[in-house]
């Protein structure tokens, strides 16, 4: 069963009184939402306040002498400044925001990547990973002659640290690794393999989009050089998204896009660059996005991100528990650790099949292969149903989806 | 709600759990395979013709019950016909499950016409349209492609 489960007091946070902090539950009666995997809800907090901040506070950033602009930078640095403190980075100038984590880890492949990866080097990746976190630096190796290699899940679905550790070799230069995957909700070690990709000399990529919703992230403990992660998985807009890189490798990297606000100086001949991290923000960012992304922080960290974890920890376990009972119900990688996303598959029943019935049921949940097209490969099947949480679902939720499962057996067994 | 048994009725999980024509053709005169990258879904199509008539027709691939059952009807009907009548078929069918302008199918193929009306039932779900249109979708690729075994898969719309 779920090792977190049982070990903590049971969670502080009240869903039912959180989710009048959600809109879309008042205008969607009945609403059974087991998708934050994909994208989270968002609290009125977030929804408002970035309508105020353009009713009240808005101009183009980093331009302006006039007090609008000024006051509409300061919102903007100081969701920069929110960021920081949320993952204990060292230096603000370490945050870059981007459009989400898919365009985070596309700049590090595309300027780290041709920076410090040659021909005959090697970049590992996991097969839990995402496609955001695996065609990037697929498409980096076929530009540069550098190999992929992909180190695969133990047979029960967990990251498995011995093959991993195989995996490396002198001419490693990048792991890039998931931090709780999208598909299992295993909760991969990664203390442990940055430092066994530091002992080599390979940068640590980290993908936290499952994570930053929901547990504390600290990028100095982990030890990790690179965590990327989009603000929609974070209760907050969705068109935002953060890369942190230590200050000295964002330094060293090329700008690989360019334009507007993130030169110093253009002639005809010549341009030079902003550091970090303007140099990798040109053209007018989203101004609103880094506010709202700051509000969702804060709703975060209202509620505390131990409490959030321990809810969504408990709640596992008891959909776990509760999913395991029902006959033919087939729980990908059953008995890993895992936080608030489960997998599973009904009775050779095809997902879409599932998800149409469980739809019908009110119920939210995602289906298919979950952009983990090499982990479906690795776990034989063609997909699966994917339930997820967020700190508004409760055990109803999981009991209304139990009976969907049910009814959906029902139905394809006649 | 919609009754979902409108959806899944008996004949589309018949179709889904025991498919029809469920087999590859060896030397076939044109193939084509079909794709949904939404969901998965992969079906091949092989056809033998014969001058302009359907000689023969199978179908692999995995896929949910709808497009495993609209493939497995798909080869059922359309066996023995000319593409004409073929095209025809998918023509009404197409435009009942999309919600275009009706089609209409000449006075022979009624017969078979109605027995693609238990998939017309995904129009009620528009993310499922695409499975039930697949297939037919990777016949026509087929009948472009040839056996030319290296053709792209035809993705759904």
């Amino acid at each position: 069963m779920n090792d977190l489960a049982g070990t903590r007091p049971r969670a502080a946070l009240d869903p039912r009184e959180l989710r009048r902090q959600f809109p879309i539950y008042q205008h969607n009666p009945g609403l059974v939402f087991l998708d934050s995997g994909a994208s989270a809800q968002k609290p009125a907090s977030v929804i408002d306040g970035v309508a105020e901040f353009y009713r009240r506070d808005y101009a183009n950033v980093h331009r302006g002498v006039y007090q609008l602009s000024q006051r509409s930078t300061d919102a903007f640095e100081d969701a920069r400044e929110t960021t920081r403190a949320f993952l204990n980075a060292a230096d603000v100038n370490e945050i870059v925001f981007t459009r989400g984590a898919t365009e985070s880890i596309n700049l590090v492949a595309q300027s780290w990547g041709p920076a410090f990866v040659t021909e005959g080097d090697e970049i590992v990746v996991s097969d839990l990973e995402h496609h955001s976190n695996f065609v990037p630096w697929q498409m980096l190796c076929e530009r540069t002659g550098a190999k992929l290699r992909v180190a695969s899940v133990d047979a029960s679905g967990g990251f498995d640290l011995a093959a991993f550790e195989a995996m490396l070799s002198p001419r490693t230069k990048m792991v890039a690794v998931t931090h709780v995957s999208n598909v299992t909700g295993t909760v991969t070690p990664v203390e442990r393999i940055v430092q066994l990709a530091h002992a080599k000399g390979a940068r640590v990529l980290v993908d936290g989009c499952q994570a930053i919703p929901r547990m504390p992230v600290d990028v100095r403990a982990l030890g990790c050089d690179f965590y990327a992660f989009s603000g929609h998985k974070a209760y907050g807009p969705s068109g935002i998204g953060v890369l942190w890189g230590r200050y000295e490798l964002l330094a060293a990297m090329p700008p690989w896009q360019t334009g507007g606000g993130m030169i110093t100086q253009v002639t005809a001949a010549h341009t030079e660059f902003q550091d970090p991290p303007h140099r990798f923000e040109a053209g007018t960012p989203d101004i609103s996005g880094a506010v709202g992304l700051k509000l969702a922080f804060d709703f975060i960290e209202g509620l505390g991100r131990e409490a959030i974890r321990d809810h969504e920890d408990e709640l596992t376990g008891y959909a776990i528990d509760r999913l395991s009972r029902i006959p033919g119900l087939d729980l990908v990688a059953a008995g890993q650790r895992r936080l608030s996303v489960l997998s599973f598959n009904l009775d050779g029943i095809h997902p879409h099949d599932v998800g149409t019935v469980l739809d019908q049921h009110g119920v939210a949940v995602r289906v298919g292969h979950h952009c983990a097209q090499p982990l479906m490969d690795r776990l034989g099947v063609a997909g699966t149903v994917r339930a997820s949480l967020g700190v508004y679902n409760d055990r109803d939720d999981i009991d209304a989806l139990a009976v969907a499962v049910e009814a959906c057996r029902e139905m394809f067994s006649r | 709600m919609i009754d979902l048994r409108e959806l899944y009725q008996d004949i589309i999980l018949d179709h889904g759990r025991h498919p029809r024509n469920f087999r590859p053709i060896e030397h076939p005169t044109h193939t084509a395979k079909g794709h949904n990258p939404l969901c998965g879904d992969r079906v091949t199509v092989y056809l033998t013709l014969d001058g302009d008539r359907i000689e023969d027709v199978s179908f692999e691939g995995r896929g949910c019950a709808i497009s495993t059952a609209s493939s497995s009807l798909m080869t059922e009907i359309i066996k023995g016909k000319t593409l004409a009548e073929a095209e025809a078929l998918f023509a009404q069918f197409h435009a009942k499950v999309t919600g275009a302008a009706p089609r209409d199918v000449p006075e022979a193929l009624e017969e078979d016409a109605e027995r693609l009306e238990p998939l017309t039932g995904v129009k009620a779900y528009p993310a499922r349209v695409k499975c039930a249109t697949l297939p037919w979708h990777a016949f026509e690729a087929a009948l472009k492609n040839g056996n030319g075994a290296a053709a792209e898969p035809v993705k759904t719309e």
